[in-house]
């Protein structure tokens, strides 16, 4: 994209005022100020929604948080100037997210979350003018076919919690598409599926929609990365490709895939460090592999990468987990056939990636099975469970009463937050997000209270 | 277990703890030897309906055929001792005939299709990145009698019986109708697993284009079990009424499995700890304990003529749907799931590039072959009689070749390939001849109408 443009008018006039597909590239000058400024804003509202969405936070809650994120961040002062605040904001984040897979990614997920719920506090009418803007190629069953499977469309509304006794009427409107376009749906199991097709109600379009305007976004991020890498970095040397460059470390956490030089840890200390400064759900890996000498693969991915991002070297790992393995299955086979699982995690072998350790958001939305101890315990464990599990922490009386309350509400992260403060008896203002960030704020607070005392 | 059967890729193995577990040539009643593995892939591994089957018409003549379909599937081979080779490729039946025979690998596991030959990899990473990728991969289901451990007393880990083995014909009931009804799908192979579970192979066009994310919604439409080690309530439904999906399978095949023959076939309610099991399911502890209380004082009731199992079952449905509250009437519902609903493995199912073991392999620890299942009439499978290569040895020494046969017809493995051509093979290639045809057709007149503008 370039920055200043003008030979086309400011979108279509057709278009709703409110959500744009961004189609094209705004046709306005853009200072460069507002360059960086509109993206900063935007990537704020991206940001809050990806908090929302690890903290388990349910559509309705969605829907509040990014109506309010929106109207703190993308309102202009003048409110002519909101649409092209929106598009060129839009745009220039795609500039910034369409260098690497997992930057795409990343921005593809948080950008279809925000067009989601964006549409869904739209008008019905200018919901239809946005649907036919798409031109899905979807048609209404007829009367003759809802009545076919009405009693099965009722027991999908109900089974959702959707209708309570209300009869659905012929007025909801049903469409009929692939169940491939609607994966959220059939995941849920929100629609009712019928030889391969899927009945989605006018209020569930939305998946629709979204699924369309994720797959064109998809496309866009992989032709701007070509043109990104082809003309414009270069072209932008001076003056885009900084601040595009800065954009995209600046608000996506620090990078715990290579632990801080400082911080190297030894094998003996991994007990201490385990019972001191190990966010519950590393801690019940450990334990339960301490315990079993055994844990699955899931298990086995979620603490090796956590050690190493705390700073286990590959060699004290490969110690470490042989130490345990071997009890189980013997020396050998664990030289056959975990070790090399364990090299790979730290790039050593196959295509040779630095893996990076999970995030708070990643072990939540993980699904342990029969066997699994992976997950996130505040999300994962029964109440019994966790309840017994924060007592062996050392956590009592009120605090738990405190954690299992945001559990109840699935804000896990904040459960967990609050697990810390407990256990360290200081705030913690920042927020869990990663289980690493939770080892290394505790080492600090561990590390300054032995300093005073000494 | 899985592992032993599949793998998933991130372009290496993942191999899971089964800790027991490792290819190993075992010593089996039957005797299984590397020298009978060798006789079986010479005589009776039916290569060219492998060939015919993973080309989906792209073998034949017609203009539409992609004469590269074949040649970019990865087949992989496992030895003794887990040794694996991995992306192999051949680019005809031969090719693979000949390498199969003599690498006489103790398992072969098919994987996806990829953007290019799999064995010449190397070779293409060098002219750009991400160049080899899966492009098409069936969809597939894999079931293991394991991950059943916590319901079934009769056998544990690697064994089964008859038994415990209809949870798996109530697995297959559920998802082929699922999968044929719902998701409108046709050509779908189930495969004995060699020892103790069931693969499915689910291989529509429409199946076999699936992307990761589609795979995944479908894997979580039918995931009802929830939760490791740490939930003690795994089964959770909500809402009103079930999803019809879930309202079906329970209607027309659970229930009446968990009422009439699981219940009294794994005397669920006969002790205290596996009735104690049961009423941890129950949310609202005082029915529990009250139940429990019940049970404990007349341990060997004294209407002895019932079957204990049954009795206690019907007290405590009595007692849950008498109750006001709501959440105990699904009560019941949730125990008939947490006992007999499928448990898949879907992490499997959720990606493309995850290998599963081919059907006609022979599991080297039974001996016996990954033979096909017919789902319409898989209460009359028993994997106790699965053909065994020992077996099949025997027939083919004790008759004689007739100048028109296959060796194949002359043993109980004649059965098993004649419906695996004529009830799956022929069927899957006729609707990929139209599909292509169409497919041909449309384009023919799509480049027609580009010439007319």
């Amino acid at each position: 994209m370039e920055i200043v443009r003008s030979q086309r008018k400011v979108a279509d006039a057709a278009a709703p005022p409110g959500l744009s597909l961004y189609r094209s590239a705004p046709a306005v000058e853009v200072r460069l100020e507002d360059f960086e400024l509109y993206s900063i804003h935007r990537l704020r509202v991206l940001q809050g929604i990806s908090d929302g969405l690890s903290r388990g936070k349910k559509p309705e809650e969605m829907e509040k948080l990014v109506k309010e994120l929106w109207r703190t961040h993308m309102r202009h002062q003048d409110p002519s100037e909101d649409m092209n605040k929106d598009i060129i904001s839009h745009f220039v984040l795609r500039l910034v997210y369409c260098r690497t897979e997992e930057l795409r990614k990343w921005f593809l997920s948080m950008e279809t979350a925000l067009f989601r719920y964006r549409f869904r506090l739209e008008s019905p009418e200018s919901q239809r003018t946005l649907m036919s803007e798409f031109q899905l190629p979807y048609k209404s069953i007829s009367h003759a076919e809802f009545e076919a499977v009405k009693d099965k469309l009722n027991q999908v509304a109900r089974s959702t919690g959707q209708l309570s006794n209300a009869l659905i009427s012929i007025n909801l409107c049903y469409m009929q598409a692939p169940f491939e376009e609607v994966p959220d749906l059939v995941a849920n199991r929100r629609v009712f599926l019928l030889k391969g097709f899927a009945y989605v109600a006018m209020t569930q379009v939305v998946s629709l929609v979204s699924t369309h305007f994720r797959s064109i976004v998809s496309k866009a991020l992989v032709l701007t990365n070509r043109k990104w890498t082809s003309t414009i970095r270069d072209k932008e040397k001076n003056r885009l490709t900084p601040i595009v460059e800065a954009l995209s470390t600046s608000y996506l956490g620090p990078d715990y895939s290579q632990p801080k030089d400082f911080s190297e840890i030894s094998l003996k200390d991994i007990d201490r460090l385990a019972n001191s400064s190990f966010p519950l759900c590393m801690r019940h890996l450990f334990d339960k592999l301490r315990e079993n000498h055994h844990l699955k693969h899931g298990g086995r991915m979620q603490l090796g990468l956590f050690l190493k991002g705390v700073g286990l070297r590959l060699e004290d790992a490969l110690l470490f987990w042989k130490s345990e393995f071997s009890q189980k299955v013997g020396p050998e086979k664990f030289d056959k056939e975990y070790a090399y699982s364990i090299r790979h995690n730290y790039g050593k072998e196959g295509k040779r990636t630095d893996y990076t350790p999970y995030s708070c958001q990643k072990i939540i939305s993980s699904t342990p099975s029969v066997g699994d101890h992976h997950g996130c315990p505040y999300r994962h464990f029964s109440e019994e469970n966790l309840r017994a599990a924060l007592g062996k922490m050392g956590v009592g009386g009120r605090s738990v009463d405190d954690i299992l309350d945001k559990v109840r509400n699935r804000h896990y992260q904040i459960a967990c937050t609050l697990t810390f403060e407990a256990i360290h008896a200081a705030s913690c203002d920042t927020g869990i997000n990663h289980p690493n960030q939770y080892f290394d704020a505790s080492q600090k607070i561990l590390q300054n209270k032995s300093q005073t005392t000494s | 277990m899985t592992k032993e059967e599949t793998s998933f890729e991130r372009d290496d193995m993942q191999i899971d703890g089964h800790d027991t577990e490792r290819l190993q040539v075992g010593k089996i009643p039957g005797g299984f030897c590397a020298e009978h593995l060798k006789v079986y892939y010479g005589k009776l591994f039916p290569y060219a309906d492998m060939y015919r089957w993973l080309s989906y018409g792209n073998d034949g003549k017609h203009p539409a055929c992609d004469h590269s379909y074949f040649a970019r599937r990865e087949i992989s081979y496992t030895f003794e001792n887990d040794i694996f080779m991995r992306y192999q490729s051949f680019n005809n039946a031969s090719d693979m005939e000949n390498s199969i025979r003599d690498k006489c690998p103790l398992k072969i596991d098919i994987g996806p299709v990829y953007s290019v030959e799999p064995s010449k990899r190397h070779a293409y990473a060098q002219s750009g990145n991400n160049v080899f990728v899966p492009v098409e991969r069936e969809l597939i289901f894999d079931i293991d009698m394991s991950d059943y451990d916590d319901v079934r007393y009769c056998c544990s880990g690697a064994d089964v019986c008859l038994d415990c083995w209809p949870l798996m014909t109530v697995a297959i009931k559920v998802l082929d109708t699922a999968l044929r009804d719902d998701f409108g799908f046709n050509h779908i192979l189930w495969v004995y697993s060699g020892r103790r579970g069931v693969h499915c192979w689910v291989c529509d066009g429409r199946a076999r284009r699936l992307s990761n994310e589609q795979r995944s919604s479908i894997a979580d439409y039918f995931r009802v079990y929830k939760g490791g080690e740490n939930n003690v309530k795994r089964v959770n439904l909500t809402g009103q009424v079930l999803h019809p999906f879930l309202a079906r399978s329970y209607t027309n095949v659970l229930k009446g499995f968990f009422e009439e023959k699981l219940l009294t076939v794994q005397n669920l309610f006969a002790y205290e700890e596996r009735s104690q099991k049961v009423l941890e399911i129950i949310p609202d502890e005082s029915i529990a304990s009250e139940l429990h209380d019940r049970w404990q004082g007349n341990r060997r009731s004294s209407i002895s003529k019932e079957d204990v199992n049954v009795v206690r079952w019907e007290q405590l449905k009595h007692v849950l749907q008498s109750g006001k509250q709501k959440g105990l009437r699904r009560c019941v519902e949730e125990i008939v799931f947490t006992y007999t609903y499928p448990r898949l493995d879907v992490e499997v199912s959720k990606h493309m590039n995850h290998l599963l073991k081919a059907p006609f392999c022979v599991h080297p620890k039974t001996g016996r072959v990954c033979v096909p299942i017919d789902p319409s009439d898989c209460d009359n499978f028993d994997p106790t009689t699965a053909p065994t290569l020992s077996e099949l040895l025997e027939e083919l020494n004790n008759s004689m070749r007739s100048e028109s046969e296959e060796e194949w017809e002359r043993t109980s493995l004649g059965k098993s390939i004649k419906f695996f051509r004529s009830s799956f093979l022929s069927p899957l290639l006729k609707s990929c001849k139209e599909e292509m045809e169409n497919l041909y057709n449309s384009k023919a007149k799509q480049s027609k109408n580009a010439l007319d503008w």
